[in-house]
């Protein structure tokens, strides 16, 4: 039976199942090793799921039975290393998978574009079998000028293939700014105008290369709105990335690193809050999701059926999906906590307490 | 002739059995076992052909020194055993 949501976690993959209208955690595959990213190609009815084996690098395993048995497949490889500017200590080596999507629906089954740490972008045309890094992106001079984000190195976290047209993708990199191409890849150049970097000396700031766009989203109906949990506030574009405005709504805090759009309507974004960047806690650790139903002009906290007392669970970056009608909303905490909504995220239940710390939840 | 043993913690991930192999330095020695066990070159090296970061290995005992490299001698070795550094949580 196909699971309708996956959880990554870090020691190993857990389907739920969503059964008469309650969830159910199913066993866990890939028990004890950490799990980074799945993904869904309803192209080919084929399941993915990234790993990050502590001693023995970076796995891809691949399920075409919906996730019954997986076959390891090829994990992207960086090429020989070249010479490097001075200063840049980048090594040519696949650190983890921090994104996995698939092509456009006018592309065929098995394209699928990885973001990795540290920094490379890879594209498959054939299922995982092989991958080849988009040199076009990797060697622009300004990836120098990159830099980790919670990890030693910089990374691709988000990647949105634009639903109307595959050959437009942007690209998020923490900390490297938000970049798009519409060719397919083969020429890119730098968006994020009006994205702040708050933790920059001055001069640095506006730069739209150092920005740290925590996670970026887009409107599946309304693709040229994106918003994005960026280290510093929250941000909404309406022409595909290239302008960014910070939102006016008082939101309970605009610190965090996930983010959620309406599938349908563009206006509509859930948001998982942590206190502010040197304490990243629930606000008066009492765990809320931030909802706007108005752009970001106003944000509503939702916390019924979250925890409010004790909570010091924090939500990373692909920690919260909602599903495809945007009704069902899931939420990990590294932690190891999981919460469903069914209404929009007006209330959440509890589904585990105790997993291991989450990295990804979607909806497959 | 040495002998290639490889920990547990790897052959759970691809099996590749213990193996005697003709060879005169490290890299040529798991290049042996590699030639008969694909699957398990990227279990060991990275991309740019180094021992993984929290890979390790012993040739009777000693470990490894040219972990880039591959070039510490094994002909007239006994055993060399891959193994997993003691990292994680």
């Amino acid at each position: 039976m196909k699971p309708q949501a996956l959880v990554a976690t870090r020691k190993g993959l857990f389907p739920l199942y969503d059964e008469g209208g309650a969830w159910r955690l199913g066993a866990p595959v890939f028990l004890g090793d950490p799990v980074t990213m799945v993904l869904s190609d309803m192209r080919d009815a084929t399941l993915y799921a990234a790993l990050n084996l502590g001693h023995f690098g970076v796995k891809l395993r691949r399920s075409r039975d919906a996730g019954a048995s997986w076959q390891e497949v090829a994990a992207p490889t960086y090429p020989p290393q070249e010479e490097a500017p001075p200063g840049d200590k980048t090594p040519w080596k696949l650190i983890q998978i921090w994104s996995l999507e698939t092509g456009g629906a006018d592309e065929a089954a098995g394209t699928l574009w990885a973001g990795t740490i540290p920094g490379g972008l890879f594209r498959s045309e054939d299922g995982g079998d092989s991958w080849r890094l988009v040199r076009s992106l990797w060697d622009r001079g300004e990836r120098a000028e990159w830099f980790g984000g919670g990890y030693d190195h910089p990374g691709i976290h988000s990647i949105l293939v634009d639903p109307r047209a595959s050959a437009s993708v942007l690209v998020a990199i923490s900390c490297g700014g938000v970049w798009r191409t519409r060719d397919r890849g083969a020429s890119w150049s730098l968006a994020g105008q009006g994205l702040r970097a708050a933790y920059m000396p001055p001069e640095r700031r506006d730069d739209p290369n150092i920005q740290d766009p925590h996670r970026v989203v887009q409107c599946r109906a309304a693709p040229e709105v994106l918003w994005t949990q960026h280290h510093s506030s929250i941000y909404r574009s309406s022409d595909g990335g290239a302008q960014w405005r910070e939102v006016e709504g008082q939101a309970l805090s605009r610190f965090g690193f996930a983010v959620a759009v309406h599938p349908q309507d563009p206006d509509t974004a859930w948001f998982a809050p942590a206190a502010k960047d040197e304490c990243r806690v629930p606000v008066d650790a009492r765990l809320a999701v931030t909802r706007t139903h108005d752009g970001g002009r106003s944000f509503e906290t939702l916390r019924a059926g979250l925890p409010q007392e004790d909570c010091y669970d924090l939500v990373y970056r692909h920690g919260l999906d909602v599903d495809a009608g945007g009704t069902r909303l899931l939420m990990g905490s590294t932690t190891g906590g999981l919460w469903a909504s069914r209404d929009g995220g007006s209330s959440w239940q509890a589904l585990a307490r105790h997993l291991p710390p989450i990295a990804c939840v979607r909806f497959v | 002739m040495p002998r290639v043993v490889f920990s547990s913690h790897i052959t759970r991930h691809v099996p590749v059995p213990d193996a005697d192999v003709e060879a005169a330095t490290l890299r040529e020695a798991l290049e042996a076992v590699f030639a008969r066990h694909a699957a398990a070159r990227g279990y060991v090296l990275d991309e740019q052909g180094h021992l993984r970061k929290h890979v390790v290995v012993f040739i009777d005992g000693a470990r490894v020194r040219g972990r880039e490299t591959l070039e510490d001698p094994v002909s007239g070795a006994r055993e060399i055993h891959v193994l997993q550094a003691l990292t994680g949580g």
